[in-house]
C-alpha cells in the first residue's frame, strides 16, 4: 500500500524509449470494503482533470464505494491520481448534495418541486423572448458536463432560442488551446498523442505544471525519466515546480513575458538553421513574416525582458533544434497570461519550422484544464459552432440548419459567438436579463470577483443555477436545479488527446436530482421548440439518442465520431477520434502527412490578427491560399497592461494545487485531499520575505487595485518579485457567497482583461502589494510535496495522508495496451 | 511637388488618430478589450508619427491650401453606454480609414519617386493601419446587434 497523499505519483515502473508504458493498476475502496465485497464494477473515466483516465466505479448496495484504474485503457494503463482516487466518488456521494429544486421566495431560496421550478424558468424565458427577443438570453456552462449535454444545450441556444450568448468556463481553461490550433492549423483538433511521451527525445513544458495538473501524465514522464535514454526536459514556469526540478533547463520567466521568450526561441531556430526548408516550403505559409517578426529577439534581449539567463535561452533552443523527436505541452502558464494565443501559436510554429509534428515522439499537446472541455468546443455550447464549423462560412451554417431542421437565419452567425466575459458585461449593462449557469461557479472562478458578485446579485438578472451543491454562485440564483453527478448518469466525454470514453450510470442520483441532459430536454419540451416541419426540436429520449444525433453532426468533419458507438466504447479503452470507416479503431495522431484543414471549405476559422484580434475574414483568407498548408502566424511582443509600480510592487500569479480541482466543490469533500490543503495561502520567495521582514505562516494582506485577500504566507520557491496564490478557496464552507472579514479567493485581486484572440481572461498577471496583518501561529496550510513546498523544509511538517490515504498499486499486472493506427504516419 | 502637403496631412492625421484612440480608451474603460486595444493602437500611431519624421525632414511638410477640407477631426470627448461605444468606434473608424487611404496615396507617390526609404516606411505602417481598421470593424460588428436591438 502507498500513501498517495504523501507520494502523489506512486511507484515507478521505468521504461525505455519506444517501449510500451507498463501497466500499474491503482485501487482505492472505502474503509472496510474489499474487492470481493463489490457487487459490480461500472466502466467510466475520471472527471477531475483533463487527462481522462479510464476507471471502474465500485458499486456495493447501490452506492459508490471506490474506484479502480483500467489496465486496458490507452490513457492511463491502470493508474489514477490522488483526485480521482479520493474525490471522484467521495466528492459526489455525501450529505451536502442538492436533492430538490429551489426557488427564491421573499428573498430566500426555498425547496419546491420540478414543475414549479421549471415553470418559473419557462415563464421568464417566454416573457423576455416576447418583449426583447433571444439576445436577452445567456448561457454559461462548463467543462465538466457530458458531450450529449453540451450538444443539447447548443441546439437549444442556437436553433431553439437563437442567441449567440453561449459560453463555458472552458473560456477560462482551454479557449487558447482551441484558438491557437485554429490559427495555426485551421481547426481545433489535438495533433499529438500521450504516446508521444513514450517516443520522444526531448520534452518542452510551456507554462504547464503537469506534475500537479495531470498527475497521471506526469507519472508517464517520470517513468521515462527513470528508464534508459530518458528525454531531455525544458520547463518554462516562474515557480520551482516538480517539472522544473526534473528539467535540464528551467526558464523562470517574469509573468507576462512568454511571447518575448517564444519569439527568441523561434529566432534561434532560424539563426542556427535548425529548420526544415523542404517541409516549410511544402506544408506552411507565412515564413517571411514570422522570420522578420522574431528578428529583434536575440537571447540577450529575451534575457532582459523575461529576467532569465541568455545562456539558458540558447540551451533551450538548441535542445529543441537538435533533438530528433520533440514533444511540447502547453497549459495555463501560457493560456492565462498575456498574449496567450500568440505565445501558444509560437509553440506550434517551433514544430512546423522543423517539420516535427504528427509522427511518433514529434507532437504538440495544447492541453485542456477540464475533463470534458474538448466536448464543449466540439459540440458548440461555448463560443464555437457544432462540429468545428465556421460561423463565417454560410455553407457550414446551412449544414447545421439542415441537421436541426430550422432556417439558417435562426442560427446566429452575424458575428463570433459571444465570449463569457462579454456575456457578463451584457448582464452588467442589463441587456442580458436571463442567465443560465450550469456546472460552474463564476462567483469564485471568474476574474475580479467583487465585480462578478455585483453582477450576479443584480435585481433585474434572472439567474438559473444548475449544480450538485449550493455553491457561492447558487446562493445568488432565482432558481436552483439539483443535477445528477458523474456516476449517476450516462454519457460520453473526450480528453486532451481526443480519446472518447463512455461513462455508464453506476448509482441513482440523490433525492429528486436529474441529469443535466434531462433538465435541458425538459426545458426544450416546455418551451415547445420545434423544427420548421413542426416536429419537436429535440425528440431524444436519452443520452444514446443524443450521441447518435451528434455522430451525424460530425460526419466528414475532423472530429468524426461516426465510427464509434456506446457498444464499441465498452471495449475496455477509450478511442481517439477521428473514428470512421477509414479509421475504425480511431486515430492516434493528426497531421503526420503535413496536410492541415486550412482549405476554405474545411477551416473552422479564417483566423485573426494575433496582436489585436481583428478577424482576417473570408476574402483575405482565400488570398492567403493556405489550401492544406499550416499557417505560421506571429505577433510582436508588448508588455502586459498592468506592471508593478511603487504602490503595487509585486507581480501576482494564480494557479492550482495538486490536491484540489476548481472551487473544491468535490475535492474538499474528500477528507484525504482536504487535509492536505485545507485553506488558502500565498507564496513568496525567500529574498522578498526577508526584505519585508515576513516569515513562514505570517498572516498577510495581499491587495491589488481591485480587492484584497488575507491569508497565511508560505515562504517558498517562487521567482523573486512574483507572488502566487491558489485559486480554489471561496466561501461555501462558511455558507456565504462572498468574503466576510477574511477574503481568500484569488480572484478578489485579478483584473478583467482577456486575450484578444482566444478571449481567455488573464489570471496570471496583476500588480499587488503585501503587508503583514499578524504574526504566525503556525506554518501556512500549503502542501510540502508540490511547487508550494517551503524553502525551509525543517520548518513545516511534511504533507502525508495517513491510513485512509493508502492505495493499492499493482505494477506490471498485465501487458500494456497498444495505441491504434498511427494516423497518417509519414 | 505637393507630396509635402500629404506628408504633413498624414502626420497630423496620425496624431489625431492616436489622440482619438486614447479618448475612446479613457471613455470606455469598462470595456477592457476596447481600453487595452485602443491604448496599444494609439502607441502604434505615435510610432508612425515618429517614423515619418526623417521623411518630413527630407521632403518638408507644407500646410495645405484648404485645411478645412483635408482635415479629419479627432474625437473631442467620449460618449457613454453601448450605443455611444458604437458611435465612438465608428468615428475612429472614419479617421483610421482616412489615414489608411492617405498611406496608400503617399505610397503611390513614393513609387513614382522610386524612393525606397519612403516605400519601406510606408509598407509596414500601412499594414498596421489596415489591421487597426480591421479591429475597429470586428469590434463594431460584434457590438452592433446588442447595442441596436436589445440595449436600453
Amino acid at each position: 500500500m502507498v500513501d498517495r497523499i504523501a507520494d502523489i505519483w506512486g511507484t515507478r515502473t521505468a521504461f525505455a524509449r519506444g517501449e510500451r508504458w507498463p501497466v500499474r493498476v491503482d485501487l482505492r475502496l472505502a474503509d472496510g470494503v474489499t474487492e470481493a465485497d463489490v457487487d459490480r464494477w461500472v466502466a467510466s473515466a475520471c472527471v477531475l482533470c483533463s487527462n481522462g483516465c479510464g476507471l471502474e466505479i465500485a458499486v456495493k448496495d447501490g452506492e459508490m464505494v471506490g474506484v479502480r484504474g483500467r489496465a486496458t485503457d490507452l490513457v492511463n494503463h491502470g493508474r489514477l491520481g490522488p483526485k480521482g482516487l479520493f474525490a471522484s466518488w467521495q466528492g459526489v456521494r455525501n450529505g451536502d448534495r442538492l436533492t430538490r429544486p429551489l426557488v427564491r421566495m421573499g428573498g430566500a431560496l426555498v425547496e419546491t418541486d420540478w414543475d414549479t421550478a421549471m415553470g418559473r424558468i419557462v415563464e421568464r424565458s417566454r416573457k423576455l423572448l416576447a418583449e426583447k427577443g433571444p439576445l436577452s438570453h445567456g448561457f454559461y456552462t462548463s467543462g465538466q458536463l457530458f458531450l450529449e449535454e453540451y450538444y443539447a444545450q447548443a441546439i437549444i441556444g442556437k436553433a431553439g432560442l437563437g442567441t449567440p450568448h453561449m459560453d463555458g468556463n472552458t473560456r477560462l481553461c482551454t479557449a487558447t488551446a482551441a484558438a491557437s490550433m485554429k490559427e495555426s492549423f485551421g481547426s481545433d483538433g489535438q495533433p499529438g498523442s500521450y504516446s508521444d511521451i513514450d517516443e520522444c527525445d526531448a520534452m518542452f513544458l510551456f507554462g504547464h505544471n503537469m506534475a500537479e495538473t495531470q498527475t497521471v501524465l506526469w507519472m508517464r514522464v517520470l517513468d521515462r525519466l527513470a528508464g534508459p535514454n530518458p528525454p531531455r526536459l525544458v520547463c518554462v514556469d516562474p515557480r520551482e515546480t516538480e517539472v522544473a526540478r526534473h528539467a535540464e533547463v528551467h526558464l523562470a520567466v517574469r509573468p507576462g513575458t512568454n511571447l518575448a521568450l517564444m519569439n527568441g526561441l523561434v529566432r534561434e531556430l532560424f539563426a542556427h538553421g535548425w529548420i526544415d526548408e523542404e517541409y516549410i516550403a511544402a506544408h506552411t505559409v507565412g515564413v517571411g513574416e514570422l522570420r522578420s517578426t522574431v528578428a529583434p529577439w536575440t537571447p540577450e534581449r529575451v534575457a532582459d525582458t523575461c529576467g532569465v539567463d541568455p545562456a539558458d535561452v540558447r540551451r533551450a533552443a538548441e535542445i529543441f533544434g537538435t533533438s530528433d523527436r520533440v514533444l511540447s505541452t502547453v497549459l495555463q502558464g501560457f493560456y492565462q497570461s498575456s498574449q496567450a494565443t500568440a505565445s501558444s501559436c509560437q509553440v506550434n510554429n517551433l514544430h512546423l519550422l522543423r517539420g516535427r509534428i504528427g509522427t511518433p515522439g514529434n507532437g504538440i499537446l495544447q492541453m485542456n484544464g477540464q475533463p470534458t472541455a474538448q466536448n464543449n468546443r466540439e459540440a458548440g455550447a461555448d463560443g464555437d459552432l457544432s462540429g468545428f464549423r465556421n460561423w463565417e462560412n454560410p455553407e457550414h451554417i446551412q449544414e447545421l440548419a439542415e441537421l436541426w431542421g430550422v432556417h439558417p437565419d435562426t442560427i446566429p452567425h452575424w458575428a463570433p459567438p459571444t465570449h463569457a466575459m462579454q456575456i457578463f458585461r451584457y448582464c452588467e449593462q442589463g441587456s442580458i436579463e436571463f442567465l443560465w449557469v450550469s456546472a460552474t461557479n463564476p462567483a469564485v472562478s471568474m476574474p475580479q470577483a467583487p465585480r462578478i458578485r455585483k453582477i450576479l446579485e443584480k435585481e433585474d438578472l434572472f439567474l438559473v443555477v444548475q449544480d450538485l451543491y449550493l455553491t457561492e454562485t447558487a446562493r445568488y440564483a432565482d432558481v436552483v436545479l439539483p443535477a445528477a453527478a458523474w456516476g449517476e448518469k450516462q454519457g460520453t466525454f473526450t480528453n486532451v488527446n481526443r480519446t472518447v470514453h463512455l461513462s455508464d450510470k453506476a448509482v441513482e442520483p440523490p433525492g429528486e436530482a436529474r441529469s443535466d441532459l434531462d433538465i435541458f430536454l425538459d426545458y426544450a419540451r416546455r418551451m415547445d421548440f420545434r423544427r420548421d416541419d413542426g416536429r419537436p426540436l429535440l425528440d431524444w429520449t436519452g443520452p444514446e439518442d443524443a450521441f447518435r444525433a451528434w455522430q451525424e453532426c460530425t460526419r466528414g468533419r475532423l472530429c468524426d465520431y461516426t465510427g464509434l458507438s456506446y457498444e464499441k466504447l465498452r471495449g475496455g479503452t477509450g478511442i481517439p477520434w477521428p473514428c470512421n470507416d477509414e479509421h475504425p479503431d480511431g486515430t492516434n495522431r493528426l497531421y503526420g502527412d503535413g496536410i492541415f484543414p486550412t482549405e476554405y471549405d474545411r477551416a473552422e476559422s479564417f483566423g485573426h490578427d494575433l496582436l489585436t484580434g481583428a478577424t482576417v475574414g473570408p476574402l483575405k483568407f482565400r488570398a492567403l491560399q493556405a489550401n492544406g498548408r499550416a499557417i505560421l502566424k506571429p505577433a510582436a511582443y508588448h508588455p502586459a497592461t498592468e506592471a508593478p509600480d511603487d504602490e503595487y510592487p509585486f507581480l501576482y500569479s494564480t494557479g492550482r494545487t495538486v490536491f484540489h480541482f476548481h472551487t473544491r466543490t468535490k475535492t474538499a469533500r474528500a477528507k484525504q485531499l482536504n487535509r492536505a490543503a485545507p485553506s488558502a495561502w500565498v507564496e513568496m520567495s525567500v529574498p522578498d520575505a526577508e526584505r519585508l521582514g515576513l516569515g513562514e505562516g505570517d498572516l498577510v494582506r495581499v491587495a491589488s487595485r481591485r480587492g484584497e485577500i488575507v491569508v497565511p504566507l508560505r515562504v517558498g520557491d517562487v521567482r523573486p518579485g512574483t507572488v502566487f496564490a491558489p485559486f480554489h478557496y471561496g466561501y461555501w464552507e462558511q455558507d456565504r457567497s462572498g468574503p466576510g472579514d477574511r477574503p481568500t479567493a484569488a480572484n478578489e485581486l485579478t483584473e478583467t482583461e482577456w486575450d484578444p484572440v482566444s478571449k481567455q481572461p488573464i489570471l496570471k498577471v496583476a500588480a499587488v502589494r503585501i503587508e503583514k496583518v499578524a504574526d504566525s501561529v503556525g506554518p501556512a496550510p500549503a502542501p510540502t510535496n508540490t511547487a508550494s513546498r517551503p524553502a525551509d523544509a525543517s520548518a513545516v511538517r511534511p504533507t502525508a495522508g495517513g491510513p485512509d490515504a493508502e492505495v493499492e498499486e499493482r505494477p506490471r499486472e498485465t501487458e500494456p495496451p497498444a495505441a491504434p493506427d498511427e494516423g497518417g504516419r509519414r | 511637388m505637393k507630396l509635402p502637403v500629404y506628408l504633413g496631412m498624414l502626420q497630423r492625421a496620425e496624431q489625431e488618430l492616436a489622440s482619438s484612440f486614447r479618448t475612446v480608451a479613457d471613455g470606455h474603460g469598462d470595456e477592457p478589450d476596447v481600453r487595452a486595444t485602443c491604448e496599444l493602437l494609439a502607441s502604434q500611431c505615435d510610432e508612425h508619427v515618429a517614423a515619418m519624421q526623417p521623411l518630413v525632414d527630407r521632403y518638408g511638410s507644407e500646410p495645405s491650401d484648404e485645411p478645412e477640407r483635408l482635415h479629419a477631426a479627432a474625437l473631442p470627448h467620449p460618449r457613454s453606454g453601448p450605443l455611444a461605444l458604437l458611435r465612438d468606434l465608428q468615428d475612429v473608424h472614419l479617421l483610421a480609414s482616412f489615414v489608411d487611404m492617405t498611406w496608400t496615396l503617399v505610397g503611390q507617390a513614393a513609387a513614382a519617386l522610386r524612393d525606397e526609404e519612403l516605400q519601406q516606411v510606408i509598407a509596414d505602417r500601412e499594414a498596421e493601419t489596415q489591421v487597426q481598421v480591421g479591429w475597429l470593424t470586428t469590434r463594431m460588428k460584434q457590438a452592433a446587434p446588442q447595442a441596436l436591438v436589445v440595449a436600453g
